[in-house]
């Protein structure tokens, strides 16, 4: 459990360590070392976890157990490469002018402010504080997509604090809900526990505990962005700083599904019917499809893989709610890659932004040529996430695919024209951006592209062949969400 | 059921209930944005009542905590944030004109009518205090909503978003008395937080749009131009 605290005590150390010294030169390199030690602890705990299995902090505060020690390593480990990525990035936006001393303050500092309130969602044991972090994590963000002041980015982050504070407020009613129904089990103060909860599920008011998943869903729902509570997701992630849309979009997201997910487990072992998962099922395919169309739209190249976002959270939403132990792995090896390939997709086009000045999707053009780097990056990073064999997508689609034709076979149509449309919308936007003819006076811009290629080779390796100790943690996992294993 | 037969504590939250929800139609009806945060201020008050009353009745301590920063927050630290915005960014005489308000004072009622029946399941199993608390808790939810989408001014949406709070807050007291400590904690540092930041927003909206007019957002939309 020592690795736990730790993990959450550094961030915090970090929030109020770089609200004094975030200005300072060298100090993206910092940022990188806090990072690298909570992957460090990260590590110990998923050691100890596969050691020892479940553990329980002492007065039930903390949990951690195989589900959520995959995500604190996936959490660790994207916002060590992204803050890898950040550091030439925020030195790019400061020569150009575009931020001063004091916003760079605010930037380290909320973004270990945000690793903390992710930490603490997927740590904690306790639902009542799972939204009070999760709430945190909207308000550290808020004026990190505000950072430019432009008009665009201030409407973009009002949107963001108003809709999803609205959301989630849903999702505290639902909490409230779920604490009545507890209460008649349980003592007060440990009614809220989780681990309370799970033991006792088939005990507490399934009625009430209907009433509060679909409040749940909607809250929660709303940080996944899932149609048709998305519009806040397009806005914040296009007018943000880059680095800011790779962590939304491969953490925030994952972290608002696991509590989704937490709570179907246990209205799952209160009504012993699939309720919820149906409705998760609904939502998730209404986001797939429509976000899937609404990638034919976008003339703006972040807004464009934020809607990508969308329809693959819709699909991970999908599989959970199938909740099949073959869905549920396809969910969970899904949200590995989409996270991994996302966020590196996200740092070649903040770099292409930045090397076309714009993020107008019909201004970038002839990537490949000016930075062959940026360039093959965004080629074959948007391949994984469409979908493409051999990357680590391709199979987890598939298996969800295989998943939805053993249980619901009249819905795999859906999802082949829904992976369709996608692909193609992606594809008409990045060909010309990567091959298009490169405008006079195009330069290379400095850039870190190590965490694109160490993303983008573990999706691939995911692809090809899932290593034996990671199988095995997920099907755990699965066995934990759905109660059998898969295979 | 006699109101005058059930005892003091149901009688009071009763009261108080019906109190708080008609402070919410208050709100919806109300064009000025100082009589706005006044009504806001008196809500919290009720529901530091609520909260003072079920800790006196149940005879727990935490309930006197929560109640004494409910005060703090939401009748004395956030109405007087608002209302100094509001005196700073001279917007004290402006009244804004609410168009369709029969049609939001009818689809306010059709909401707490809702929220009743949301919650109808609950009522087999619980005393007659619980149900309404609960429904006037998620109609306090839902007519915040609607202050919300019926305004075009920013610190409308603010009063809304805080009144969906307290609507949430005093769902959880009533039917629960009160959350976990350290819950309780986490969400008053949270509405704390997004206080102040509401304050820095009002700033960077009206410098970069000149006003605090919400519908003048309207620069990020997927409609084509």
């Amino acid at each position: 459990m020592i690795a736990a605290y730790l993990l959450l005590l550094m961030p915090l150390v970090g929030v109020v360590f770089f609200a004094l010294f975030g200005h300072r030169p060298r100090i993206g390199r910092i940022n990188i070392k806090f990072n690298a030690f909570a992957l460090l602890m990260s590590f110990w705990l998923a050691l100890n976890v596969h050691k020892s299995g479940t553990l329980v902090s002492e007065g039930l505060y903390f949990l951690v157990d195989s589900f959520n020690v995959y995500l604190i390593v996936l959490t660790a480990f994207v916002g060590l490469t992204t803050s890898i990525f950040s550091a030439p990035y925020m030195r790019h936006e400061q020569q150009k002018g575009r931020l001063t001393e004091k916003r760079l303050r605010l930037y380290y500092s909320m973004y270990q402010g945000f690793m903390f309130a992710m930490y603490l969602v997927l740590t904690t044991n306790n639902m009542g504080i799972l939204w009070v972090a999760m709430e945190a994590a909207t308000l550290a963000t808020v004026l990190l997509v505000s950072l430019y002041r432009t008009p665009e980015s201030i409407e973009a982050a009002w949107k963001y604090f108003i809709l999803c504070g609205v959301g989630i407020a849903q999702a505290m009613f639902g909490t409230v809900l779920l604490y009545y129904a507890a209460m008649q089990i349980s003592d007060a103060e440990n009614a809220l526990n989780w681990t309370v909860l799970i033991e006792n599920a088939s005990q507490l008011n399934p009625e009430i505990m209907e009433i509060s998943f679909v409040f749940m869903l909607v809250g929660y729902g709303t940080k996944i962005g899932l149609v048709p509570l998305h519009n806040w997701l397009p806005d914040a992630h296009s007018e943000g700083p880059t680095p800011m849309s790779a962590v939304l979009s491969g953490l925030l997201l994952n972290d608002a599904l696991y509590a989704v997910v937490r709570n179907k487990m246990i209205v799952d072992g209160t009504t012993q019917t699939n309720i919820a998962g149906y409705l998760m099922m609904g939502f998730g395919l209404l986001s797939f499809l429509v976000a899937a169309i609404f990638l034919h739209r976008q003339q703006d190249i972040k807004r464009l893989f934020s809607y990508s976002s969308v329809e693959h959270m819709g699909l991970m939403t999908f599989a959970f709610g199938m909740g099949t132990p073959f869905s549920t792995f396809a969910a969970l090896l899904h949200m590995t890659v989409h996270s991994l390939t996302k966020s590196a997709i996200f740092v070649t086009v903040g770099h292409a932004a930045q090397i076309a000045g714009t993020q107008q999707i019909d201004k970038i053009r002839g990537l490949i040529k000016t930075q062959p780097s940026v360039g093959w990056g965004l080629l074959i990073g948007t391949l994984a996430i469409a979908g493409f064999p051999p990357f680590g997508v391709f199979t987890s689609e598939f298996l969800v695919l295989l998943a939805t034709m053993q249980s619901y076979p009249w819905l795999t149509p859906f999802l082949l024209l829904g992976i369709g449309l996608a692909c193609a919308g992606l594809f008409r936007n990045i060909q010309p951006m990567v091959y298009g003819k490169r405008p006079e006076g195009q330069q290379a811009v400095e850039a870190n592209l190590w965490p694109v290629i160490i993303h983008l080779v573990l999706v691939l390796w995911l692809g090809l062949s899932i290593p034996q100790s990671l199988s095995d943690w997920f099907n755990q996992t699965t066995i934990l969400i759905s109660g059998s294993a898969p295979l | 059921m006699e109101l005058i037969k059930l005892d003091f504590y149901t009688q009071g939250v009763l009261s108080i209930a019906a109190l708080i929800g008609l402070t919410s139609f208050l709100m919806l009806g109300q064009g000025r944005l100082l009589r706005l945060i006044f009504v806001f201020a008196l809500q919290g008050l009720l529901l530091v009542l609520a909260t003072a009353l079920a800790g006196y009745s149940m005879e727990n301590s935490h309930l006197y905590i929560s109640a004494a920063i409910t005060l703090v927050l939401k009748v004395f630290l956030i109405p007087w944030m608002l209302q100094k915005q509001v005196y700073k960014l001279n917007l004290h005489r402006d009244v804004e004109t609410l168009k369709n308000s029969t049609a939001v004072m009818l689809g306010g009622a059709t909401l707490v009518v809702f929220s009743y029946y949301v919650l109808h399941p609950v009522i087999q199993n619980s005393s007659v205090v619980l149900v309404n608390a609960l429904a006037v808790g998620l109609s306090l939810v839902l007519l915040g909503m609607l202050l919300m989408i019926s305004r075009h001014h920013a610190i409308a949406h603010v009063v809304g978003f805080m009144s969906i709070e307290n609507g949430l807050f005093f769902a959880a007291i009533v039917s629960t008395r009160g959350m976990p400590m350290v819950v309780e904690l986490g969400i008053a540092f949270d509405v704390l937080v997004a206080a102040i930041l509401f304050g820095i927003f009002f700033l960077h909206i009206s410098s970069s749009i000149d006003s605090l007019d919400v519908d003048q957002m309207n620069r990020l939309n997927e409609v084509d131009q």
